[in-house]
């Protein structure tokens, strides 16, 4: 009973961020925001999609938009910016994005999934252009991005960023915490964490998210997840000195 | 005589020199030895503190970055513990690097099973494409360690208190041939050299020395195999860890195997190396015992033959 009521709340959430995708699209033009919607159905053949989908969209479209400096130009270019997918479950709204700024052609997105096509339900960097690391298992990408971060710098690269997203019930594994500890003593300022929060921990962050990463000498904040301006001041306020969090909240998993 | 550990420190620190794509990612162990080394390169010796799951992300990440990381600690900790990350911040994401692990099986018998680390060659061996170095002395170790970081796959470089007396040549990757017998092949692997020679003496056998066992050198075991087909294999890791690389090498011809090494059991036993060498029954009496049974008492008496 309990769980068939959750079911029709959850339902109408669906309904309502999707409602919030318009499908529409100038033909001719480059693909922007307003045709992800569009792309990500290529993948689930359909134009309605869950908060858990499109939790992360918001804040990879700002990021791939308006502050990443990489192309398909220079997706192997050492000077590039980095960004590694971390949460690697649910990459529709990843793969909309990668395809939208042309790291690959449209066209791969209807085999999502399938034995032939290099998408699958978890990005594997050796297939995909553009993505940075396979992910899938939870707990990888921070510390693999701190990795990036101290062999960037000690190669002398210190003007490209590194980026990496997690979801905050990712955040539950250990791994994640040993990385957070070191990277803010370690004082690594090309490293951004992208904490993309819709309550789904079980047993949550009493006290926030944000907290962990001050606590441990980081520079953090807490935004509206589907605000863009909002992403885009986090995304490149200044931190000298420390690495930066940025906390993006969305609609709860299971409201 | 230094240890392998002495020696990879001193190694290490003249590639960090002369090798400008070398990181060193350490997770406390052995960091007090590279003070200086971390004062020539403070961005290329990286200590990430008591955090081995880090230790490995990062060493991942830095390879991404176009590097060569070199990770070290205890076995224990270098392989077992941080195992998935292994598996997926290196084979997953097609990059490579070098893990250099001090402790080996009981080199410190005295601190117990936690700091025993028989099973990590048998862990590798789930994975594709580690090559395992098991170097038996200090000056191998630094050929194969200096192998091992100027090329650019992944690899595993075993270290241990236990060496014998002198080095051989080792190239990083043929078995080197060191007695030729009638007899089964005898593969010694690394540290186990000194104790398979007096464990074999006067006995009509093969001595091969293994110092590279992955990719294992299945041309060499066939050869010394011989018409017989019988190989016996004393590694100083979990008992058992290369007997499917030798059945694999015979695998078109009746061979019989013979796999010597460190027991499953856990004998919760402290004490010395020499104690838990015979405990596992891999002292020159018990191996030159465990080894003639194997052959059939007689068939390898060389004396009588002659």
């Amino acid at each position: 009973m309990t769980n068939t009521a959750l079911s029709s709340v959850s339902a109408d959430v669906h309904s309502d961020v999707s409602g919030g995708l318009p499908s529409a699209s100038r033909p001719g033009s480059s693909p922007g925001f307003r045709d992800l919607g569009r792309l990500m159905a290529l993948m689930t053949g359909d134009e309605k999609h869950g908060p858990a989908a499109t939790s992360t969209l918001d804040a990879l479209w700002v990021l791939y938009d308006r502050v990443l400096r990489v192309t398909p130009a220079t997706a192997d270019a050492p000077e590039r910016d980095r960004f590694l997918l971390s949460k690697g479950h649910g990459p529709m709204a990843y793969y909309a994005v990668l395809a939208a700024k042309g790291f690959f052609p449209e066209e791969w997105l209807a085999g999502f999934g399938s034995y032939d096509s290099p998408l699958g339900h978890h990005p594997d960097r050796v297939l995909v252009p553009g993505v940075e690391i396979g992910s899938g298992s939870l707990g990888h990408g921070l510390p693999l991005a701190v990795g990036t971060a101290l062999g960037l710098r000690a190669q002398g690269l210190t003007d490209p960023r590194v980026w990496v997203l997690i979801g905050d019930a990712e955040l539950d594994e250990g791994s994640n915490h040993e990385a957070i500890a070191y990277a803010g003593p370690a004082g690594l300022e090309q490293l951004h964490t992208l904490v993309v929060d819709n309550a789904s921990a079980t047993h949550g962050w009493p006290g926030g998210i944000a907290s962990r990463f001050e606590a441990a000498g980081w520079s953090a904040q807490a935004v509206d997840g589907r605000d863009h301006e909002a992403l885009y001041a986090a995304f490149t306020a200044p931190h000298p000195g420390r690495p930066r969090a940025v906390v993006a909240r969305v609609e709860p998993k299971n409201a | 005589m230094d240890t392998m550990r002495d020696r990879f420190i001193a190694t290490t620190s003249r590639l960090l020199d002369e090798e400008p794509r070398t990181a060193l990612v350490l997770a406390e162990i052995s960091a007090a030895g590279f003070e200086q080394a971390q004062r020539r390169h403070p961005d290329r010796v990286i200590n990430v503190g008591i955090r081995e799951q880090l230790l490995i992300g990062a060493g991942g990440g830095i390879a991404l970055s176009g590097m060569r990381p070199i990770m070290h600690t205890f076995a224990s900790f270098l392989v077992e513990r941080p195992f998935e990350q292994v598996k997926l911040d290196f084979g997953h994401q097609n990059t490579g690097g070098v893990l250099v692990s001090a402790g080996a099986s009981y080199d410190w018998p005295a601190g117990g099973f936690t700091h025993m680390s028989p099973g990590d060659v048998a862990l590798l061996d789930t994975l594709d494409g580690w090559t395992v170095h098991v170097p038996g002395h200090p000056d191998e170790a630094e050929t194969l360690l200096r192998h091992a970081v100027t090329g650019d796959g992944r690899v595993y470089v075993r270290l241990s208190q236990q060496s014998n007396a002198e080095a051989r040549p080792v190239t990083g990757d043929r078995f080197l041939t060191l007695r030729e017998g009638g007899g089964p092949a005898v593969v010694a692997v690394g540290p186990m050299l000194d104790n398979v020679l007096a464990a074999t003496e006067g006995l009509d056998v093969s001595v091969l020395y293994a110092t590279t066992v992955r990719p294992f050198d299945r041309e060499t075991v066939r050869a010394a195999a011989g018409g017989r087909g019988d190989v016996v294999i004393v590694e100083p890791y979990l008992e058992g860890t290369s007997t499917t690389a030798a059945n694999d090498a015979l695998a078109d011809v009746p061979h019989r195997v013979l796999g010597l090494g460190v027991g499953r059991r856990e004998l919760r036993r402290y004490g010395t190396i020499d104690e838990h060498l015979a405990a596992h029954g891999l002292d020159p009496a018990s191996l030159r015992a465990r080894i003639s049974a194997f052959a059939g008492q007689g068939a390898l008496d060389a004396h009588r033959r002659s």
